[in-house]
C-alpha cells in the first residue's frame, strides 16, 4: 500500500486508484499498414521494467481522471505525477 | 550413487545423531563452458535440468540461481495442484503434470507430500454455475476427472463452509477434481535438487545473471556475478523477472510482474481436508500438515518486483474467508508474504524458443505455476533438447501473440488470474 498524489484530488491511498499499465504506448497511426509482428507489438509486448517505470493510472474511486505516474517498481518509490498530455519529467 | 532415502538409511542415520547425512546437492564453482545453463533454480528450473539430464541424456548443465534454490515463488505459493482447465491446450499441460505428480516422490526417492485431497471450486451467482458446468463437461472431455456438486454436496464435502442463503455471495454450486490436491513446495525443489545433482547438473547458488553475450542472432554465454559461463543453449526459468532477463537479450516479451500474496495461520487442528478455492470473491483457503491454514490472496494490479503487497488486497481476500467460514472468525494470521508473478496477457504459459538461436523462455505461469512444475520441466526440457516443442507445449509458444492463437484462460481456469 502506498500513497498515490493524484494531480487533481491530492493525496489518496492506492486502494483508491487503477493502475494503467504501461504509458506513452501510441496507437498506430496507419492500422491498416501494420504487420502482424508489429500488433504484436503494439497490443502485447510490454517493457515490463524493474527499476523506474512510467505508467498510467485512473483515479477510479475518486475524479475518474486518467494522469501519468513515474514509479520505481523495484521498492513502490513514486517519483513524479503528472497530466495526460504534458511531457514526461526528465530522469 | 547418492544414498536412497528409505527407513532403513533413517534408522542407520539416527545412531550418529543425524549428523553424518549425505549432502543433498553440491555447491559447485561455475566451471568455464556447460551445454546448457538454466537461469532460474526454482521448482521448474531444476525439473528442467533434471528431465534434459535424465530423459535426453545431456551431459553438461547447469543451473544458475541469484539466491538460494526454491527460495522465489516455489517456496511463496499455496502448494495447489489441480488440473480442470478448460482449453484443451490447458487441459492436456497441467494433467500431464498431475499425473507426473502422482509418481513424483517414487521416481525421485524424496517425499514430496503429494495429497489428492481433492479440490472444489465455487458458484456464486447463475454465471459462475453456467461456467463451471461448462468446464466440468469441457474436462470430462478431455479425460480429466471432474464432478459438479449443489449446494448441498459441497457442504457434506466441507461442512464449514457457510452455505446459508442470506450471504452476500451465496454458494450456489461447486465442481470437484478428487485427483487435485497439494504437495510440499520446498520438497519439490529439494527433490528436483538431489535427483539433477546425482545425474551430474551443476547447482550454482548465489549467481546472479547480469548479462546475455549474444553473436549475431546466437547467444554465446552469459554475465554472472561468478564471471562468464560460456554456453549455446540457455533456458530462462525466472519467473517474475523473465522480462529482466529477456531485456538483456534484447527481447520484449507479453509479460507484467506483480506481487501475489499469501498467508499462513496459527496453526490449529485438522478443520479442512481439502481445498477450496473461490473465483468470484477471490478467496481460497487449504491447511497444511502443520496445521496452519493456507490462504491465498489476489495479485495488485500495478507492475512491481517488490515482493510485497497492498494492505487492502489481503483484507479483502480474509473478508470472503470470513463470510465463508464463520469458524475462523477468531483465527490469528501467522505470516503473509508476496511474491512477483509474470503474467500473459491470455494468463497462459509461454514454453518456447525465442527469435534468438539457443535461448527458451519458460515464463507467464502467472499465479498458478507450481501445479504445473514436473510437466514444465518435462516439457521445457524437450524443447531445449530438441529444439522444438513436445506436442503438449506447442500451443503455448511465444509466437501466438503475433498470429492471435492464445489460449484464453482468464476466468476460465477456474480461479481469476
Amino acid at each position: 500500500m502506498f500513497l498515490i498524489n493524484c494531480p487533481f484530488c491530492g493525496e489518496r491511498e492506492q486502494s483508491e486508484f487503477k493502475a494503467g499499465g504501461e504509458a506513452h504506448i501510441v496507437r498506430p497511426k496507419q492500422p491498416t499498414e501494420l504487420s502482424d509482428d508489429q500488433w504484436a507489438e503494439y497490443l502485447f509486448m510490454r517493457k515490463n521494467i524493474k527499476g523506474i517505470q512510467f505508467e498510467r493510472w485512473n483515479h477510479i474511486h475518486g475524479c475518474r481522471k486518467w494522469f501519468n505516474m513515474v514509479r520505481d517498481t523495484s521498492n513502490d518509490e513514486i517519483k513524479a505525477v503528472y497530466k495526460m498530455g504534458e511531457k514526461p519529467p526528465v530522469k | 550413487m547418492k544414498n536412497k532415502y528409505s527407513i532403513f538409511s533413517l534408522i542407520k542415520n539416527a545412531f550418529s545423531y543425524h549428523e553424518n547425512w549425505e549432502k543433498a546437492w553440491k555447491d559447485p564453482e561455475p566451471k568455464k563452458e556447460y551445454d546448457v545453463v538454466i537461469i532460474g533454480g526454482g521448482g521448474h528450473g531444476l525439473a528442467t535440468a533434471y528431465y534434459l539430464a535424465k530423459k535426453h541424456n545431456m551431459k553438461n548443465i547447469a543451473v544458475v540461481e541469484k539466491g538460494w534454490i526454491g527460495g522465489g515463488n516455489t517456496g511463496r505459493n499455496t502448494t495447489i495442484i489441480r488440473s480442470n482447465y478448460l482449453w484443451d491446450a490447458s487441459a492436456g499441460l497441467y494433467d500431464h503434470a498431475l499425473k507426473i505428480w502422482e509418481g513424483l516422490s517414487q521416481e525421485l526417492n524424496y517425499n514430496v507430500m503429494f495429497s489428492q485431497r481433492g479440490v472444489m471450486n465455487l458458484a456464486h451467482n447463475l454465471q459462475d454455475v453456467r461456467d463451471l458446468k461448462r468446464r466440468t463437461h469441457a474436462n470430462r472431455l478431455n479425460g480429466i476427472d471432474a464432478v459438479y456438486l449443489n449446494t448441498e454436496e459441497v457442504k457434506k464435502f466441507c461442512p464449514i463452509i457457510n452455505t446459508s442463503p442470506d450471504i452476500r455471495y451465496p454458494v450456489l454450486g461447486g465442481t470437484l477434481q478428487k485427483r487435485a490436491g497439494t504437495a510440499r513446495h520446498d520438497a519439490v525443489a529439494w527433490g528436483y535438487a538431489r535427483g539433477a545433482d546425482e545425474m551430474g547438473v551443476d547447482i550454482i547458488q548465489n549467481c546472479e545473471v547480469k548479462g546475455i553475450k549474444r553473436n549475431g542472432d546466437a547467444v554465446e554465454g552469459i554475465e554472472t556475478t561468478k564471471g562468464f559461463i560460456k554456453t549455446n543453449k540457455i533456458g530462462v526459468v525466472a519467473a517474475g523477472h523473465s522480462s529482466v532477463i529477456a531485456n538483456m537479450a534484447g527481447l520484449k516479451l507479453p509479460l507484467e510482474s506483480k506481487p501475489l500474496q499469501a498467508l499462513v495461520s496459527e496453526p490449529v487442528k485438522p478443520i479442512i481436508d481439502t481445498v477450496v478455492m473461490s473465483n468470484a470473491v477471490h478467496a481460497y483457503v487449504s491447511q497444511s500438515d502443520k496445521g496452519e491454514l493456507v490462504i491465498g490472496a489476489g495479485t495488485d494490479d500495478y507492475v512491481s518486483y517488490s515482493q510485497k503487497g497492498s494492505h487492502d488486497i489481503v483484507e479483502g481476500t480474509l473478508n470472503a474467508i470470513l463470510e465463508l467460514y464463520p469458524i475462523f472468525s477468531r483465527m490469528r494470521m501467522l505470516r503473509q508474504w508476496g511474491g512477483i508473478v509474470d503474467i500473459c496477457p491470455d494468463a497462459s504459459p509461454i514454453i518456447s524458443k525465442t527469435s534468438i538461436e539457443g535461448l527458451y523462455f519458460n515464463c507467464g505461469w502467472g499465479t498458478g505455476g507450481f501445479k504445473a512444475t514436473p510437466g514444465s520441466g518435462d516439457l521445457f526440457a524437450h524443447t531445449i533438447a530438441n529444439d522444438e516443442p513436445h506436442k503438449l507445449n506447442a500451443a503455448f509458444n511465444l509466437n501466438r501473440f503475433v498470429s492471435g492463437d492464445l489460449v484464453d484462460e482468464h476466468g476460465a481456469a477456474a480461479v481469476a488470474h
